[in-house]
């Protein structure tokens, strides 16, 4: 655990360090989200109709900015090399990944749910059911994004190979995340379309970070 | 005790080298020699268990190292080409990580190296041998009965002949306390008696 603890600190040291790049990717998700309203016009309903998608679908697309240099930048400077010798398995060096790949760029999309929801004319009563929505939806893509971070790694193209990788993988997820908040859109309890989600974020929490660990293994 | 056995490593189609063996006692010391792109840095990952070997074994203490790869990376510091130094933390900050992985103190480290008085310096700002210093103050972290093999990729690119001498003293200490070093070079080394294996 002390390892696992140890190598999540320096992650988010990190990124305390570069805060550019959380910026980045919240600024990336507000604007996706303003998009929508210059290009469907100003009508509030055709806008909440299509709100629950439109919010997942910019989520996921701005935690997946990050994921091509997950592990892209410890191995060009060798941190890898020494990461890999640390005594720390595999799978738990890709698990401290994906959970500071979601601390970092997963969690503070929330803080911008709702300033994208109201761009979106999502009426207010459902915001927090698009923050649970999210939170857990950019969870499973920070759990699939590092096993194909560490599947591509070293592969030319990579950063290009990431998405068309992960973005077929998270289908599952941005039906259930935009089905819980249209749920609580239209007033109904988005419970049963969470615990999906959740299911589907329990079946990849040991899947992807063994995944990812074996590919990391050997170069 | 580490010994090769028949030793085989393959990068892309091409053999680097094949049939290589050695032993090395506790306290032994083993330099590799050769021409550029003779094998030396891939010995030394495949001593360190990051590249698996084509053939052969390698065992340490007569177990085969692959039955426990974890087991066999925590007896082991390994110093490659890059420093694994981030720039923006501090040099305080870097050590940090491998003094909790680890274990020891990270500033009697720095010290070690002759680093303390840039320890809250970003890593950015050093210079190449400063770097270098920094990726070998991790040997001296913990004494050499919990980390025996020391894998060394020419060690002593860009350091000053102080510098030098205090990595001779690390060297001296580490092997007197029953370590072993293997280093690959083009330079010398503080290594009075160690053996060459010319690839």
């Amino acid at each position: 655990m002390r390892p696992f603890l140890a190598v999540l600190a320096r992650e988010l040291r990190l990124a305390l360090r570069h805060p550019a790049d959380t910026l980045a990717a919240v600024l990336f998700f507000v604007l996706v989200a303003a998009l929508f309203p210059f290009g469907i016009g100003p009508s509030p309903e055709a806008l909440a109709r299509l709100a629950p998608g439109a919010l997942v679908a910019a989520a996921l697309l701005a935690a997946l900015l990050p994921l091509d240099r997950l592990f892209g930048a410890d191995a060009e400077d060798g941190s890898l090399d020494q990461l890999r010798l640390s005594g720390l398995p595999g799978a738990g060096l890709a698990a401290a990944k994906a959970l500071g790949h979601w601390l970092t760029t997963g969690a503070p999309l929330l803080a911008a749910v709702p300033a994208a929801a109201a761009l979106l004319n999502l009426p207010v009563a459902a915001w927090g059911a698009a923050a649970a929505a999210l939170g857990l939806a950019t969870g499973v893509l920070s759990l699939l994004g590092t096993a194909a971070a560490a599947l591509t790694l070293g592969a030319r193209r990579g950063g290009v190979l990431l998405p068309l990788l992960v973005l077929p993988l998270s289908i599952p997820a941005v039906i259930f995340g935009a089905a819980a908040i249209e749920a609580a859109a239209s007033g109904l309890s988005p419970r049963p379309f969470l615990l999906l989600l959740l299911a589907l974020l329990a079946l990849l929490l040991p899947v992807a970070p063994i995944a990812g660990g074996a590919a990391l293994r050997e170069e | 005790m580490l010994e090769a056995e028949d030793l085989a490593c393959l990068r892309g189609e091409r053999a680097v080298f094949a049939g290589l063996g050695f032993r090395l006692a506790p306290g032994g010391a083993l330099l590799l020699t050769g021409a550029n792109g003779a094998g030396k840095s891939s010995l030394l990952r495949l001593l360190a268990g990051l590249l698996a070997p084509a053939a052969g074994r390698l065992l340490w203490a007569g177990e085969d190292v692959q039955a426990d790869r974890a087991a066999h990376a925590r007896r082991l510091r390994y110093v490659g080409h890059a420093d694994a130094a981030k720039p923006a933390l501090t040099l305080r900050e870097n050590l940090a990580l491998y003094a909790r992985l680890w274990g020891g103190d990270a500033a009697a480290a720095l010290a070690a190296l002759d680093l303390a008085p840039l320890a809250e310096l970003p890593a950015r700002v050093l210079s190449a041998g400063q770097r270098r210093r920094l990726a070998l103050a991790r040997l001296a972290l913990v004494p050499a009965a919990t980390a025996p093999l020391w894998l060394l990729d020419e060690p002593t690119v860009g350091l000053d002949a102080a510098s030098v001498g205090r990595l001779g003293a690390l060297l001296a200490a580490h092997r007197a306390g029953g370590g072993m070093v293997v280093a690959a070079t083009h330079l010398p080394l503080p290594l009075p008696g160690a053996g060459t294996l010319a690839l």
